[in-house]
């Protein structure tokens, strides 16, 4: 019998059988995640579901960040909803303030390698980098699991993703996840797992893997999982408080087929409105006016995202007349390191917005929303109309260092013309 | 169960079913239900009867995995979701919330076409066409069976192979 691919090898021990891509297992969750957009409603299918207790409390938590803050009186109450409930059964609860619900979930050690990590969130899928089995789930999925702690799960196919070479100066990971959007399309991995691996692994970072698993939600697959090294250990280092026990894929897995990125030959990729996967190489939209440009989100929102952007803004000068540059850092943590080493007054100085660490503009939840006929670039990983808040502006997606040379110029640009 | 189809395109993702920005007012199915679909045409809501069949191509329900995606389409009366596919966290949510989800090739299908959904086929009245329709994997045969996620859990408490 043919080996067994990562996502293969946990959901079988999450089960406790031998789990092959096509059965349909029940297993035991590690942790979950619910955020202020997802677990109001979860609560009511616990209270509807009959659940008088949280089967496992340590292994839950809430963020609120989808609203922060809390934009009107309804989000208002159903956060102080939230904080109740959290209260009343001991779950933790990162609050207004404290950052995006899946940043935290790295930050905090929550998500490791050979687990699996689930959120009331599609973007569940960003853990994937620390080597776990990450998916997003509903509200309903998640008031069972605080119920029972367990979840159904069809064991995906995988598509191994072969990662090649390493990224050029001005080409960064979103680049690579866009020309991966492009080349798999919005639909090309439904009900299957992206499995990254080749040679090219070992020359990301943390951060890069991150982005590179998070857009895998974008092209419909379950997950997006890389092998845990030492990068991986290093960035656990100080964060996990248990141990783990990093899960490879047999030599001889069996995969629904194979993708080559070679990594050396992208060059800066955008992302066109309204589509995820309409990609061009950014070259080709350059010119294009841009009014609003927003640095954020689970996706680009990391303090490496915002030393690009700022390294770039500070080479082109500051942020052209007539452009809102919007900078919302993804958690507390990340604010506080930029605040540290002088990116923030950096960005302050730019006249920038700084908005509270959270989801910000990224669905038009909160934050600063575009008006009519505004082209948005954005470090985001959607740019479906209306996205924003506003059906009638135009969302590019692109790297930290485009999005800077945007602003800079006031149009698309290719970061490479401006970087010292 | 007859509908009359609504057809939709591919990669119809959850914010074009219910934008996001209207979570913020209210997460009442039946307030909700007046703006489904308003990213793609903001009167279609109004022309929707309860029975109506949703038909789209790929990737029905990408993109968040927002729940009231589910429950405002059920809130307008709708108790099926025809597609080419659907994304794997809308096939869930709507298995969860009793929505049933069938999955065929629906090229054919035009809109107002009467449709009956039937036992591992859907029959195109309008055309005479019968399209197979892979069946439901057992466990979430048995939460639809239950009318949901929610009298399933009454029922069990648990997951049940």
């Amino acid at each position: 019998m043919a080996g067994k691919t990562i996502s293969e090898k946990i959901l079988s021990a999450k089960a406790g059988v031998d789990a092959r891509a096509g059965d349909v297992v029940v297993c035991a969750v590690d942790c979950a995640m619910g955020t202020d957009g997802s677990a109001p409603m979860a609560i009511d299918y616990f209270e509807a579901m009959g659940g008088r207790t949280v089967r496992d409390a340590a292994r839950m938590v809430l963020a609120l960040d989808h609203y922060a803050p809390a934009p009107n009186r309804a989000i208002a109450v159903l956060h102080q909803r939230l904080r109740e409930f959290a209260g009343q059964f001991g779950i933790e609860l990162w609050d207004v303030g404290e950052g995006i619900g899946h940043q935290l979930m790295v930050e905090s050690g929550r998500a490791l390698p050979g687990g699996l990590v689930v959120g009331a969130d599609s973007h569940a899928v960003t853990y994937g980098a620390l080597n776990a089995f990450a998916t997003g789930i509903g509200s309903s999925d998640l008031a069972a699991i605080l119920i029972c702690g367990r979840l159904w799960l069809r064991v995906p196919e995988s598509i191994k993703v072969n990662l090649e070479g390493q990224l050029p100066r001005g080409v960064y990971a979103k680049d690579a996840a866009l020309a991966l959007a492009a080349a798999l399309g919005a639909d090309g991995a439904v009900y299957q797992a992206l499995e990254f691996g080749g040679r090219g692994v070992g020359a990301l970072d943390m951060d890069d893997r991150l982005v590179l698993s998070n857009f895998a939600v974008e092209m419909g697959a379950k997950n997006g999982i890389f092998p845990a090294d030492a990068r991986t250990r290093e960035y656990l280092d100080s964060r996990a408080h248990q141990d783990f026990e990093a899960v490879e894929a047999d030599a001889d897995a069996r995969y629904a087929r194979e993708v080559a990125l070679d990594l050396d030959a992208l060059s800066p990729q955008v992302a066109l409105p309204h589509r995820v996967d309409r990609v061009e190489p950014l070259a080709q939209a350059a010119g294009t006016p841009v009014q609003m440009v927003y640095l954020g989100t689970c996706t680009g929102g990391r303090v490496k995202d915002f030393h690009e952007a700022r390294d770039v803004l500070k080479a082109g000068g500051g942020v052209a007349r007539g452009v809102q540059l919007v900078v919302t850092p993804a958690s507390r943590a990340v604010m506080e390191t930029l605040a540290q080493d002088g990116t923030l007054a950096d960005f302050v100085a730019m006249g920038a917005v700084i908005v509270t660490p959270g989801c910000g503009s990224c669905c038009g939840s909160c934050g600063a929303i575009p008006g009519d006929g505004v082209n948005v670039i954005s470090t985001a990983n959607r740019n479906f109309k209306g996205r924003m808040g506003n059906s009638d502006a135009f969302i590019y997606l692109a790297s930290p260092a485009s999005c800077a040379a945007a602003a800079v110029r006031g149009a698309i640009t290719d970061p490479r013309e401006i970087e010292a | 169960m007859t509908g009359r189809a609504r057809v939709f395109g591919n990669d119809i993702n959850t914010d074009y079913i219910i934008t996001s920005r209207r979570k913020r007012e209210s997460l009442d199915p039946a307030v909700l239900r007046v703006y489904l679909f308003e990213e793609i045409d903001p009167r279609f809501a109004a022309t929707m009867e309860a029975g109506d069949v949703i038909v789209a191509g790929k990737n029905f329900g990408c993109g968040s995995a927002m729940e009231v995606a589910v429950t405002a389409v059920l809130g307008a009366g709708i108790r099926a979701v025809v597609a080419r596919s659907f994304s794997r966290t809308y096939y869930r949510n709507a298995v969860n919330n009793g929505l049933l989800p069938v999955e065929c090739d629906t090229g054919g299908i035009s809109e107002g076409d009467m449709l009956a959904i039937g036992e591992g086929e859907v029959r195109n009245e309008t055309t005479g066409v019968i399209l197979p329709v892979a069946p439901l994997q057992e466990i979430m045969q048995q939460i639809v069976s239950a009318g949901g996620l929610v009298p399933y859990m009454k029922r069990h408490g648990d997951f049940r192979l």
